[in-house]
């Protein structure tokens, strides 16, 4: 854990009204994964469901660095890259229900947001399937000569797959505009980096794939953006692909069916202490940059949005069962 | 081996297989300029067979794009660049070595359209050296198009004629999702007339390739060739064979089949797969499910001997669908 002052060549945003932006992505994250776990225990949403809560400050940290022409690829534990990404509660919401109001339709349900309008292209639930992918978004974009980002989110346990080194490789290789993006939780899923991986410095791992690469605290909010720009800006300059291992931690069960024996809660607790929605909000208060009414504000306007897309999700309709195969093709195909 | 029904055209030249795939490629590559060509060896090398021999040189090394051996990664990648923008050609060498891009083949290019709720397509051609006969053994040899035909979301051609290795890419390449394009290796030196127009060709609709009446022989790829010998030495026994060339494998042109059988009434279907859970195993039902009252005798299938390919040239053989073993299968079936 670093303190909170960022390395000096960081050039952080620290104006209030940034900061506060921040802490406003941070909350409706937060807020939002809470009424996702609500509702899966009142079963309104089924399936897996992966919470982010913990890990809020690198989507948010790292999203706001991206421009609408960039392209996201993320994770099944995608809700609140697709949030902060643009894409609008309510749709994210019915795609948790399953409706067809959801951003996919309610095909792909809370592993599978996509939204290409605000180009977001999963939601993919194969440990390290979207590096790949994002390799080859980039690739399009350097053979058009569009100046774009692609950015790829995946968590520690990719670090484990062929394809993770496979990727970091080419697109080192052919230089292309990626930011890879690890959110190192330190599980995957039940298994801790260090029972995993014989090297757990994984910006160790990219930098022998000469990926320009490095650590931050990723419960600091202001030093995964400080970095992430740095290093969207290196990308924007031509300089090729860059990782950045935000050092973060999952607060809740991995999925709804976790019963998390292969952690104990003191570890939970240590790290709840670095909680970065309340550490950016008291290192602000400090500062005397965030006003008594401003948490209240964003809580309360944070609330009236999730309800306003639990209302929509639950008007939502169910997709007839006669659209079943439709889509499985983009013209029609009788197999 | 050459398709004894092709018409000579007036303008037409002698081609092989290889150099009408290459032809396609090229065509290709000048009409659009988002195509490119991405896989092991395809570019300073010329390609494992051959294929694309000379573009690297004619396109350089950006349209003609050697990747390190990743074949999920680049795979992947050809997926994400159809999503977004591009047309890929992604060439795996073998067929085995498309296993170790199975995850994004099935996980992503099928799946993506229908889970997005169709907001997204995956134009991208994977094109896959396949099958048995250059004595390559166990690891480079096989015939798994019936795993890819399983799969929903994917179309799955195989090129056997001339005319369809000059003509089956440019329509892949047209169509917006993910086409699976199975080239058998024994065809690459085939040599034939080909008509100097020769272009793009349907990729929906198997095609009768010798007209018959007793029996219907079903084929595609690398047997269509030893199912059209086996129906002149059955000729020859006054015994009239149809053979039908599936050319996709998915979809699967039922109605070509159904109708061919309704007329011959009797049904063997050639595959180089084996047998077990083949796709002669699923024409095989189409066959009982729409044709089984116009049947006078059960279906019959010629597959590969249930064993990893052998490299010795006797075994290999030995394993394969021959032309014999297939004049056998219809003569039980005619009790002659």
């Amino acid at each position: 854990m670093s303190d909170l002052s960022p390395p000096p060549h960081a050039k952080p945003r620290l104006t209030r009204d940034h900061l506060l932006g921040l802490l406003r992505q941070m909350v409706r994250i937060r807020r939002f994964e809470e009424r996702c776990g609500e509702l899966y225990q009142q079963e309104k949403i089924r399936g897996f469901l992966h919470l982010y809560i913990g890990e809020e400050a690198v989507a948010a940290g790292v999203m706001g660095c991206l421009h609408p022409e960039d392209a996201v690829v993320a994770t099944y534990r995608e809700h609140g890259h697709a949030i902060l990404r643009g894409v609008p509660m309510t749709a994210v919401m019915a795609e948790m229900y399953g409706k067809a109001e959801g951003c996919s339709h309610g095909r792909g349900g809370s592993m599978h947001l996509f939204d290409v309008g605000t180009r977001f292209f999963g939601g993919n639930a194969i440990v390290a399937g979207g590096l790949p992918l994002a390799v080859g978004m980039a690739l399009a974009d350097r053979m058009r000569g569009l100046p774009r980002v692609t950015a790829c989110f995946f968590g520690d346990g990719a670090v484990a797959e062929g394809e993770f080194h496979e990727s970091l490789n080419l697109a080192a290789l052919w230089k292309l505009p990626v930011l890879f993006v690890c959110e190192n939780n330190l599980y995957a899923m039940g298994t801790r980096l260090d029972r995993a991986q014989s090297q757990t410095d994984l910006h160790l791992k990219a930098a022998v794939y000469q990926v320009a690469s490095e650590a931050v605290d990723g419960m600091d909010v202001v030093a995964v953006e400080a970095a992430a720009r740095r290093m969207t800006d290196a990308i924007r300059d031509g300089a090729g692909p860059q990782f950045l291992e935000c050092r973060t931690y999952r607060f809740r069960a991995h999925s709804m069916f976790d019963p998390q024996l292969y952690r104990d809660k003191a570890e939970v607790d240590d790290w709840k202490r670095h909680d970065p929605v309340a550490r950016l909000s008291a290192w602000m208060r400090e500062a005397g940059m965030l006003h008594d009414t401003d948490l209240p504000t964003i809580e309360r306007e944070t609330e009236a949005e999730i309800e306003a897309a639990v209302a929509f999700a639950e008007a939502g309709k169910w997709e007839p069962v006669e659209d079943l195969a439709k889509d499985v093709y983009t013209r029609e195909v009788h197999p | 081996m050459i398709d004894a029904d092709i018409t000579v055209a007036a303008a037409s030249r002698m081609i092989t297989y290889r150099d009408a795939m290459r032809e396609a490629l090229r065509d290709a590559l000048l009409r659009d300029e988002r195509v490119f060509l991405m896989g092991e060896d395809v570019g300073c090398y010329g390609g494992c067979y051959a294929v694309s021999k000379g573009l690297y040189d004619e396109f350089g090394p950006d349209r003609i794009r050697d990747t390190p051996l990743s074949e999920s990664t680049f795979v992947g990648a050809g997926i994400g660049a159809a999503l977004n923008g591009m047309r890929p050609i992604v060439e795996i060498m073998t067929v085995n070595f498309s296993l170790l891009a199975l995850d994004q083949i099935v996980n992503n290019a099928a799946t993506l359209r229908h889970m997005s709720g169709g907001q997204v397509s995956v134009p991208v051609v994977f094109r896959i050296p396949t099958g048995a006969g250059r004595q390559l053994a166990a690891q480079h040899s096989h015939s798994l198009e019936g795993w890819y035909a399983h799969v929903p979301g994917l179309r799955v051609v195989a090129p056997a004629t001339l005319e369809d290795a000059r003509g089956m890419l440019w329509t892949a390449l047209q169509d917006p999702d993910p086409v699976v394009m199975f080239e058998h290796v024994m065809l690459y030196n085939m040599e034939g007339t080909l008509d100097a127009a020769a272009g793009p060709v349907d990729i929906d609709r198997a095609a009768v390739r010798r007209a018959g009446r007793d029996v219907t022989l079903i084929t595609y790829g690398g047997s269509l060739f030893k199912t059209l010998a086996a129906a002149e030495a059955l000729a020859a026994d006054n015994i009239s064979a149809e053979v039908v060339d599936l050319r996709s494998l998915r979809p699967l042109d039922a109605e070509t089949v159904l109708a061919s059988v309704a007329r011959t009434r009797r049904a063997v279907i050639v595959d180089e797969g084996w047998r077990t859970g083949s796709f002669a195993a699923e024409v095989s039902a189409r066959i009982m499910e729409g044709a089984f009252w116009s049947l006078d005798a059960p279906v019959a299938r010629v597959c590969t001997a249930e064993v990893p390919i052998p490299y010795p040239r006797h075994l290999e053989q030995a394993a394969l669908p021959q032309p014999a073993a297939i004049v056998a299968a219809v003569k039980a079936l005619m009790g002659a």
